[in-house]
């Protein structure tokens, strides 16, 4: 029998820390991609809720301690740290766990960290606690969410992990070395 | 240029994919005469003012929608969400009214 190591998607990479900003891997978790089969959005909302979650409306998360129910696009959302059981033959379900890096970067610049490379305003007022998006990262597919005043997760493909920490780390950098020069 | 997706909001045009003129959604009917699928496959027309084509949000949240635009002012004027064939008109409009465009994301 074969041993294998167990890596995870940052193992190596992270943490990293730069101008007060810290980016870090979040633990690895559950993760299934949820999307209900038509006229089921009802009974896979009332399967959420009784998770203590719920469906989210677009562009929102709903969390409720390690578990958290996130928009990831039309008719799906990401179901995180939480298993699946009860929404079986309603929604097409699908086990991502190993298929995403999840980050967290956190800090008073991570905002200006991220304008570098986020196409979207993540200003408090226009990107608020809870808030997601499904947008972009550089060139890469992003799902970003404000998990506190000053911190965002973000999720991207596994195989991108490497390169999102590149470009992260690199931004970082240089908001850090504008930060130290005025 | 920005396009407002009826999910995610006012986002940038790098986001999106461009699929030609929005006839592309309106397939004819599979005994339609060959002068149907002629025009439906190879025929477009090219107005200078307003146009209707297919945009996908695939740096965002995977939805085909419908763009109207002026092609002379460059005017993004209105988006809609596309629907199945079998629900195209009825739920196409209801998908946005019923949604709240949101911000965050949220309709900025
Ligand atoms: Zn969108």
């Amino acid at each position: 029998m074969a041993s294998l190591l167990e890596l995870t998607p940052c193992e190596g990479l992270l943490p990293v820390t730069a101008g007060g900003v810290t980016l870090a891997e979040l633990p690895p978790a559950l993760i299934t991609s949820i999307a209900p089969f038509e006229a089921k959005q009802a009974a896979v909302a009332r399967v959420l809720k009784s998770l203590g979650l719920g469906w989210p409306r677009p562009g929102r998360m709903i969390a409720r301690g390690d578990a958290c129910c996130l928009w990831s696009g039309r008719g799906q959302a990401m179901l995180i740290g939480a298993g699946a059981a009860g929404l079986e033959g309603i929604a097409a379900l699908s086990d991502q766990g190993d298929g995403w890096a999840r980050m967290r970067i956190e800090g008073a610049h991570s905002e200006a960290v991220l304008a570098r490379l986020v196409p979207v305003d993540l200003s408090p007022a226009a990107f608020g606690k809870a808030d997601v998006a499904r947008t972009a990262l550089g060139h890469m597919m992003l799902l970003i969410a404000r998990t506190g005043g000053q911190a965002f997760d973000l999720m991207v493909f596994r195989s991108m992990a490497r390169t999102a920490v590149h470009e992260l780390t690199v931004a970082m950098k240089a908001v850090a070395a504008r930060d130290n020069a005025t | 240029m920005r396009i407002t997706c009826p999910l995610c909001g006012s986002r940038d045009r790098r986001e999106f994919h461009y699929y030609g003129g929005a006839v592309y959604a309106e397939r004819p009917a599979a005994d339609a005469p060959p002068e149907a699928w002629d025009g439906y496959l190879h025929l477009r027309d090219n107005p200078a003012g307003e146009t209707r084509d297919l945009w996908y949000h695939e740096l965002g949240c995977s939805a085909w929608i419908e763009v109207t635009r002026n092609t002379v002012t460059h005017a993004v004027l209105s988006a809609r969400l596309l629907a199945g064939p079998e629900r195209q008109g009825r739920s196409a409009r209801s998908i946005l009214t019923k949604k709240k465009p949101n911000s965050g994301g949220k309709g900025r």
